[in-house]
C-alpha cells in the first residue's frame, strides 16, 4: 500500500467513498428487490383469483365509483412526490411538497376506507362472496403497503423539519420509486378489479 | 462530513450493553449465531418428535412416561392417539423444513459468512436483519405454543392441505386454534425470510469489496445469493397463501373450501372454493423451498471439499451455472407434487418434463464433485467426512427423483413411504450433513476454539450409517405399498412389514442418541476446546484472513482488496500450497 499521512489518506478516502456509495447503491437495490417481492405476492393473488373464478359461485360486483376519485388522488400524489425531489435539489420548499404528498396519501387511504363503508352499506362484506373477498383483499393489501410508504414520508418530513442537511437525497429518491410503484400497482389492481370482479 | 472517518461510515456503532450485544444485536455475526441457535433448538425438538412417532409406530400400546403431562387428550395415560400422532407429524415436518433446513444453512451460516466472504463490514440493512431474526423467533414461539393449548397442534401435515386445514375444529383435533397458530407462524416466518432475502441480495450486489467480482465470490457465497433470490419469490407467494388460509379460517371466506362440504355431520357454511388452489400456491412455494434447503448445503460442501482436497474443483463456473439453472427451473416443476391431485393429466405431462430436466444440472453437480474427488488426496476431518456424506446422500436420495418425476410411476408411489424415503435422504439428511459439515468447518472461526475431531468423526460414522439404515428401508416399504401419514400399520398386508419398521425404529433411536455426541462436542468445545488459529484449515477465502473469532467490524476498519478467486489450491504460495484471496502474490509456475 502507498505511504500516506494519517489525516488525509487518499487510499482510505477512496475506499470510504466506495463504501458510502455502496450503501447508497444497496438501498436502491433494496427498494427494487422489495418491489419485486411485492409484485410476486400480487401475481400470486391474481392467479388465485383466476383459479377461484374457475372454481364456482362466482358473481359480479359493481365497484364503488369513489375508487376512481381515489385513483386520481394517488396519481396526483406521484406528481407532488416528484415536486419534492426537485425541491430538494433546489433546497427550497421540500417541507411543503412532502407535506402535500403525505396528505394526498392519507386521503387516498381515507378514500379507500369510504369505499369499504360503501360496500358494507350494500351488505357486501369480506365473506359475502368470492368477489367481495378479493376486492377487500386487494384493496386492503395495497393500502397496507401504501401505509408503509406513508410511515416513511412521516419520517422524512421529520428529517426535513430538522434541517435539509440531514436528508440525504437517495432516501427521498428511494421513497419516490416506491411511491410511484404503489401508484402503478394500484392502476393494475383497479384494472383487475373492474374487469374481473 | 462523515466520509473522513471510517468509524462513522460503518453502518452501526460498536454494540454496548448485554441487550444490544447479544439480544437485539445488529451485528450479522450475532444474528447468524442466533439463527443457528434457534435451528439447534428446533432440530432437537423435531428429533424427539420423530422418536415419539417411530416409537408409536412399532409399539402402539406402550406408555410414554410423562407425555400425558403435555397433552391429556392426545396421549391419555401416555399412549399416543392416532390423531396426536398426526399432530406430532405436522410439528416435526414444520419444525424441520422451516426452522431447521431454512434457518441453519441459509439464514444462519449465510448471515455469518456472506458479508465476511465478500469483504463487507455488515449486511446492507442491519436493522432489517435484526427484525428478520426476531420475526422468525416469534414465528417459532407461536408454532410451539400449539403444543400447550388444549386443542393441540394441527393434524394436517407440513403441507396443510385444504380443505382439511381450512375448515376448522369440526374436522378433528388441532384444527381449531392449533391450525390458526400454524398459519400465523408460517406467515410470520415468510416475513422474516423476505426481509432476510432482501438483505442478502442487496448486500451481495452492492457491498462487495474492491476486486471481489461476482465470479471471484466463493461458491457458498453464490449459493446463498441464489438461495436468497429463490427465497424472495417463494416466500412472497406463501405469505398471501397463508393470508387467504387465515381468512378462510377466521373470517368465513371461501377461497379453499368447496360447496356442500359436510364434516362431522355438519354442513360447512362455505361455497365454491378450490382445494387445488391451496396446493398450487403451496407447491409453488414448496418446491423452491426444497432448493432453499439444499443449495446452501451444496455451497458449503463445495467450499469444504475444495479446502480439504487441496486442489480446485473441476469447474467452479459450471457449479455456479448449474446452481443458477436449478434455481430457475425450480419454479416450473411444482405440479410434480400434484400428479394425483385431480389436476388435468396434460398438466402432469407438462410438469414432468421440466422435473426431468432439473436432474441434468443436479447430475452435473454430482459429477463435478465426484470427478474432482477422483485422485484427490483428501484431508479427512469431521467436516470433510460430512461433505462426502452429503454427496452420498444427495445421490442416493436423488435417483429416486427420476422415478417420482414420471406420472405413471408416481401414481403408484405417491403417498407411500417411497416419497418419504426420497425426500428425507435428498433434502432432510443431505442438508443436515451440509449444516454439520459447515459447523465442524467454521466452528473455529465463529468461536475461536476447535471442536474435538475424534468425537466429530465418531458422530459422522454413527450418523452416516444410521441414516442409511433408517431411510433406505423406506424405499422398499413404499414399493410394496406401505402408505405414509398413518399412525399404525395393522391393516391388510402391512402387519407383515412390522419387522422392517422395528429395525427402522431401533436405528432411529440409536442415530438420534448419537446426535448428543455432537451437542456435547459443540457445547464443551465452545468453552474448553483448543484455541483455534486464524486459518486452521489453510483456506483461501476472506473469512480466514481475519482473527478467530472476528472483531465486531470484521476487518478492523480496513478494507480488504481481492486479487484471486477462492480456488487457489495446489499452488506454491508464501504460506503453503494455497494463495489467499487478498494476497497480491501470483501462483508460481
Ligand atoms: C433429482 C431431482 C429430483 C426430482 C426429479 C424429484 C422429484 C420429486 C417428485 C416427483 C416428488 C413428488 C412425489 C410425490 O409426492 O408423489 C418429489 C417429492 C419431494 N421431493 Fe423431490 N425430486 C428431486 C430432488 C429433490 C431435492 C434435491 C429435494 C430437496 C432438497 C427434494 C425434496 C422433495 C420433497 C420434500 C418431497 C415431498 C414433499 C411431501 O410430499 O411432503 N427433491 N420429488
Ligand atoms: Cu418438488
Amino acid at each position: 500500500m502507498a505511504a500516506t499521512t494519517v489525516v488525509t489518506s487518499p487510499i482510505s478516502q477512496i475506499a470510504d467513498a466506495t463504501r458510502v456509495s455502496g450503501h447508497v447503491e444497496a438501498s436502491r437495490s433494496g427498494i427494487w428487490v422489495g418491489i419485486f417481492a411485492i409484485i410476486m405476492s400480487f401475481a400470486a393473488l391474481t392467479s388465485a383469483l383466476l383459479v377461484r373464478q374457475g372454481s364456482g359461485e362466482w358473481s359480479h360486483i359493481v365497484i364503488p365509483s369513489i375508487l376512481y376519485a381515489n385513483t386520481l388522488i394517488l396519481l396526483l400524489s406521484s406528481v407532488t412526490m416528484e415536486m419534492s425531489r426537485r425541491a430538494l435539489a433546489k433546497s427550497a420548499g421540500v417541507t411543503a411538497w412532502i407535506g402535500i404528498t403525505l396528505l394526498l396519501g392519507l386521503s387516498f387511504v381515507a378514500g379507500q376506507y369510504l369505499a369499504w363503508r360503501h360496500l358494507a352499506a350494500q351488505g357486501l362484506y369480506l365473506a359475502t362472496n368470492p368477489n367481495s373477498s378479493f376486492l377487500y383483499v386487494f384493496t386492503g393489501m395495497h393500502a397496507l403497503h401504501l401505509l408503509g410508504g406513508i410511515a416513511v414520508l412521516v419520517y422524512l418530513l421529520g428529517r426535513v423539519i430538522g434541517g435539509y442537511t440531514s436528508l440525504r437525497p437517495h432516501l427521498l429518491d428511494n421513497t419516490a420509486v416506491y411511491w410511484h410503484f404503489m401508484g402503478g400497482l394500484w392502476l393494475y389492481l383497479l384494472f383487475v378489479i373492474s374487469t374481473r370482479l | 462530513m462523515e466520509q473522513t472517518q471510517p468509524q462513522s461510515v460503518h453502518v452501526h456503532a460498536p454494540p454496548e450493553g448485554f441487550l444490544w450485544k447479544y439480544v437485539f444485536s445488529l451485528d450479522h455475526k450475532v444474528i447468524g449465531k442466533q439463527y443457528y441457535g434457534l435451528a439447534l433448538i428446533a432440530v432437537f425438538t423435531g428429533m424427539i418428535l420423530s422418536w415419539l412417532m417411530r416409537f408409536h409406530l412399532v409399539w402402539p400400546n406402550a406408555k410414554i412416561v410423562g407425555l400425558d403431562l403435555i397433552s391429556k387428550s392426545g396421549a391419555p395415560g401416555g399412549v399416543i392417539t392416532p390423531e396426536y400422532y398426526l399432530s406430532l407429524l405436522t410439528m416435526h415436518g414444520t419444525l424441520m423444513v422451516f426452522f431447521v433446513l431454512t434457518n441453519a444453512p441459509f439464514a444462519g451460516f449465510g448471515n455469518y459468512f456472506l458479508p465476511i466472504q465478500i469483504g463487507a463490514e455488515d449486511m446492507a440493512f442491519p436493522r432489517f436483519n435484526m427484525m428478520s431474526f426476531w420475526t422468525t423467533a416469534a414465528a417459532f414461539l407461536v408454532l410451539v405454543l400449539a403444543f400447550f393449548i388444549p386443542d393441540g397442534p394441527p393434524i394436517s401435515g407440513w403441507t396443510a392441505y385444504a380443505p382439511l386445514s381450512a375448515v376448522g375444529s369440526d374436522a378433528g383435533p388441532g384444527l381449531g386454534w392449533g391450525q390458526n397458530l400454524w398459519a400465523i407462524s408460517i406467515g410470520l416466518f415468510c416475513i422474516g425470510q423476505l426481509l432476510g432475502s432482501l438483505n442478502f441480495i442487496a448486500t451481495t450486489l452492492d457491498l462487495r469489496t474492491k476486486g471481489m467480482t461476482l465470479m471471484r465470490m466463493p461458491i457458498c457465497t453464490w449459493a446463498w445469493f441464489i438461495t436468497s433470490c429463490i427465497g424472495l419469490l417463494a416466500f412472497a407467494v406463501l405469505l398471501p397463501a397463508c393470508l387467504l388460509l387465515i381468512l378462510d379460517r377466521m373470517a368465513g371466506t371461501s377461497f379453499f373450501i368447496p360447496s356442500g362440504l359436510v364434516i362431522s355431520d355438519r354442513l360447512q357454511n362455505h361455497a365454491g372454493g378450490s382445494p387445488l388452489l391451496w396446493q398450487h400456491l403451496f407447491w409453488f412455494f414448496g418446491h423452491p423451498e426444497v432448493y432453499i434447503a439444499i443449495l446452501p448445503a451444496m455451497g458449503i460442501v463445495s467450499h469444504v471439499l475444495v479446502t480439504s482436497m487441496r486442489k480446485p474443483l473441476l469447474s467452479a463456473k459450471v457449479i455456479i451455472y448449474s446452481m443458477i439453472s436449478i434455481g430457475f427451473l425450480s419454479y416450473m416443476v411444482w405440479g410434480h407434487h400434484m400428479f394425483v391431485s385431480g389436476m388435468n393429466p396434460f398438466s402432469s405431462l407438462l410438469f414432468s418434463f421440466p422435473t426431468l430436466t432439473i436432474t441434468i444440472p443436479a447430475t452435473i453437480l454430482t459429477l463435478i464433485w465426484l470427478g474432482s474427488l477422483y485422485g484427490a488426496n483428501i484431508r479427512i476431518t469431521a467436516a470433510s467426512l460430512f461433505a462426502l456424506g452429503f454427496v452420498s446422500m444427495f445421490v442416493s436420495g436423488g435417483v429416486t427423483g427420476f422415478f417420482l418425476a414420471q406420472p405413471s410411476i408416481d401414481i403408484y408411489l405417491h403417498a407411500t413411504y417411497f416419497v418419504v424415503g426420497h425426500f428425507h435422504m435428498v433434502m432432510g439428511v443431505a442438508a443436515i450433513f451440509g449444516i454439520l459439515s459447515g459447523t465442524y468447518f467454521w466452528f473455529p472461526k465463529m468461536t475461536g476454539r476447535m471442536m474435538n475431531e475424534t468425537l466429530g468423526q465418531l458422530h459422522f460414522w454413527f450418523t452416516f450409517i444410521g441414516t442409511y439404515c433408517i431411510f433406505m428401508p423406506f424405499h422398499y416399504l413404499g414399493l410394496v405399498g406401505n402408505v405414509r401419514r398413518y399412525a399404525s400399520f395393522i391393516d391388510d398386508f402391512m402387519p407383515a412389514l412390522m419387522p422392517v419398521h422395528r429395525f427402522v425404529t431401533i436405528a432411529a433411536l440409536i442415530t438420534g442418541a448419537a446426535q448428543f455426541i455432537f451437542l456435547y462436542n459443540l457445547i464443551h468445545s465452545r468453552f474448553f476446546g483448543k484455541p483455534a488459529t486464524d486459518n486452521p484449515w489453510d483456506g483461501t477465502s476472506l473469512e480466514w484472513s481475519i482473527p478467530s473469532p472476528p472483531p465486531w467490524n470484521n476487518f478492523g476498519g480496513k478494507h480488504p482488496v481481492v486479487y484471486h478467486d477462492a480456488h487457489q489450491y495446489g499452488v506454491k504460495g508464501e504460506k503453503g500450497d494455497f494463495i489467499m484471496q487478498d494476497s497480491p502474490e501470483t501462483a508460481a509456475g
